[in-house]
């Protein structure tokens, strides 16, 4: 058992608060993305974790036990770092073999585990030489091998794809999921690329501003966001705000107007994605002013205006709309999320459907 | 049939001429160090003829180790040479014991007064030993550290450990953060993570600052001039003898005061150079 448990962790560097009264559990066997932009405090709450960085307040439980204090090697876990950081001076042998050195395990045992997370991520070739006549992609293969060999109850990782070129990124995404689905192993990944986290991730704890925004699965927080950063940053294209104007609790969109939830006042931030929306006749539907039209071949990408606030929408291919129609929206009511213009927060409704 | 040629020639052109370049170099480089110190060996070897001979012919004409050894074994020079190599290992092994450490906390730990104590560690240069002679050589008779070869060790480890720290701070900057905390993560203690990772990467870099403190002790005239009375080092024992010393006897010492520096050299060369990628900075 290796659930972690994030307890109200601080962390101040200065004046400058990089983390708020962070809380988060994560279970046993789970895999947690903290995705956010850079500078949101995620890579200092995984340092925090792992004992690199001391938090000023709060507390870490791995396994129900109390970790704050304890230096990295009696946490029980092992860690991908975003340059590898990849012993240069080892073979690729004794860089995969050193946890188990320093565990002083025997050398039988040794060799099978680094035979095992070697074959896992096929570099076996590669076992006796130097780091520096490895590619990226070969040296990022080593450093999670490094990490598996041990066989840790908890395994961190630091955008490990983020140094890698596109089309091996992708390659080596699909890899992580399958070795880390068959090792069960309790992962926490950190990363800025959403598609990462939703491709990877059980669940994701998406960070801004030193705040855990919102908690869910992939699914969740990109139909139902928390906050307006949340539904903005997961997406592409991000989600549309349009404020709109609530007359008798609701809010006019062509023939069928929408119910706007009860706690609003006389104007409510109204979150679409893009592509919860169906073409309707003009005066039917929403209207949308399309500025430009472009066709991507799977789908039609629209970018206009709707009450003159800025918008993109996404057609089905098969649709003809060219630049500078007016065209009118259905939208679909159970995939809209209605946020308050104060706060920037969804209301809980949205998430009770 | 002239421009055909120049078309296939011009590369083939070009590579040897660079390969022209860099070899012209190379032996420039090498004659600039290599032909003082063949002449001086000239000098030390020649005998007395040698040493007066003229024109000279820039050869090697009745070489023979005998005047070199005569030399030798002039009354205190092997004593001083000897002492010469004490108080140079006594200034390798402290500034590195010191300097290492010193630039170890200055690369990795953020602490107050770090700039000024960067700075405190440069300062101890700004005072001319000159200055500093007569207080020193009183304290130096108090402590019974004078005319010793540890006292001559210790002012040329003063000299060397500021550059000692500030060289190993940037040594130890080259050594990316990354590969200690992995080291921490995997299983190491501070101390562990040093030895196993740190050290080996920086190890070309601290052999470089020992490299430059042997030099600086084995150089150095004034203070082992003013500390010492009988166990002078090579560098003083031949200022005070070798004026009144025939010609030869000088080329001599000279040429002894080059050697140990070049075989040291020699002998740590290969750790000089970046060895797994990580470069000396």
């Amino acid at each position: 058992m290796a659930n972690i448990v994030i307890d109200r962790i601080r962390k101040s560097f200065g004046t400058f608060e990089a983390l708020k009264e962070v809380s988060l559990t994560i279970n046993d066997g789970e895999f947690v993305s903290l995705l956010g932009p850079s500078g949101c405090g995620k890579t200092t709450l995984l340092r925090i974790i792992a004992g690199l960085e001391t938090s000023t307040s709060g507390d870490v439980l791995i396994g129900g036990k109390s970790v704050t204090g304890l230096p990295p090697k009696e946490r029980g876990l092992a860690m991908v770092f975003q340059n590898y950081a990849v012993f240069p001076h080892m073979t690729v042998y004794e860089n995969v073999a050193f946890g188990l050195r320093m565990q002083k395990a025997e050398d039988a045992r040794v060799k099978a585990q680094v035979e095992k997370a070697a074959g896992l991520l096929h570099i076996e070739q590669y076992l006796d030489r130097y780091p520096n006549k490895l590619s990226g992609g070969q040296r990022q293969r080593v450093a999670v091998a490094r990490a598996l060999a041990v066989e840790p109850k908890v395994l961190l990782m630091d955008e490990p794809l983020s140094n890698l070129d596109a089309l091996l990124r992708l390659e080596m995404r699909t890899e992580l999921k399958t070795v880390l689905q068959s090792a069960g192993t309790t992962t926490i990944y950190v990363t800025h690329d959403q598609t990462e986290a939703m491709g990877l991730s059980d669940r994701i704890a998406v960070m801004h501003n030193g705040v855990v925004e919102q908690v869910g699965t992939p699914v969740d927080v990109y139909n139902y966001p928390a906050t307006r950063f949340v539904g903005g940053f997961i997406g592409n294209p991000p989600m549309n705000f349009i404020k709109v104007p609530v007359t008798n609790g609701q809010v006019a969109a062509g023939s069928e107007p929408l119910m706007a939830p009860k706690e609003t006042g006389d104007e409510v931030i109204l979150g679409l994605r893009g592509e919860a929306v169906q073409l309707a006749p003009l005066q039917l539907g929403l209207e949308m002013k399309v500025r430009v039209a472009e066709p991507m071949g799977s789908h039609l990408l629209l970018t206009g205006s709707i009450h003159d606030q800025p918008v993109r929408v996404i057609l089905p291919s098969s649709e003809t709309v060219r630049s500078g129609d007016v065209i009118g929206l259905k939208l679909d009511p159970n995939r809209i999320t209605w946020l308050s213009p104060e706060s920037g927060k969804s209301f809980p409704a949205a998430m009770a459907r | 049939m002239s421009a055909q040629t120049t078309s296939k020639a011009s590369p083939a052109g070009f590579v040897s001429s660079s390969r022209w370049l860099l070899w012209s170099g190379i032996a420039a480089l090498c004659a600039w160090v290599m032909v003082p110190i063949y002449l001086v060996a000239l000098g030390a070897l020649g005998g007395r003829q040698g040493v007066y001979q003229w024109p000279k012919t820039g050869l090697p004409t009745g070489i023979s180790l005998d005047p070199f050894i005569l030399f030798l074994k002039t009354e205190g020079v092997l004593q001083s040479f000897l002492n010469s190599l004490g108080a140079a290992g006594i200034t390798v092994a402290l500034s590195i014991l010191l300097g290492a450490p010193a630039g170890y906390a200055l690369a990795r730990y953020n602490f107050h007064g770090k700039d000024g104590y960067r700075l405190l560690v440069l300062l101890t240069r700004a005072f001319p030993l000159a200055i500093l002679a007569l207080p020193l050589t009183v304290s130096f008779i108090r402590l019974g550290l004078y005319d010793t070869i540890i006292g001559v060790g210790l002012i040329h480890t003063v000299l060397a450990l500021p550059f000692a720290a500030l060289v190993t701070q940037g040594i130890f900057m080259g050594v990316p953060r990354e590969l200690e905390e992995a080291a921490w993560v995997f299983g190491c203690t501070r101390a562990q993570a040093f030895f196993k990772i740190v050290a080996p990467l920086a190890l070309p870099g601290i052999v470089a600052t020992a490299v430059f403190a042997f030099v600086i002790s084995w150089n150095e005239v004034f203070a082992a001039s003013v500390l010492t009375v009988r166990n002078r080092t090579l560098t003083a024992y031949l200022l005070t003898v070798l004026s009144e010393s025939p010609m030869h006897y000088r080329f001599a010492g000279g040429l002894m005061l080059i050697l140990p520096s070049v075989i040291f050299i020699f002998a740590v060369r290969r750790y000089l150079f970046a060895i797994w990628g990580i470069s000396s900075k």
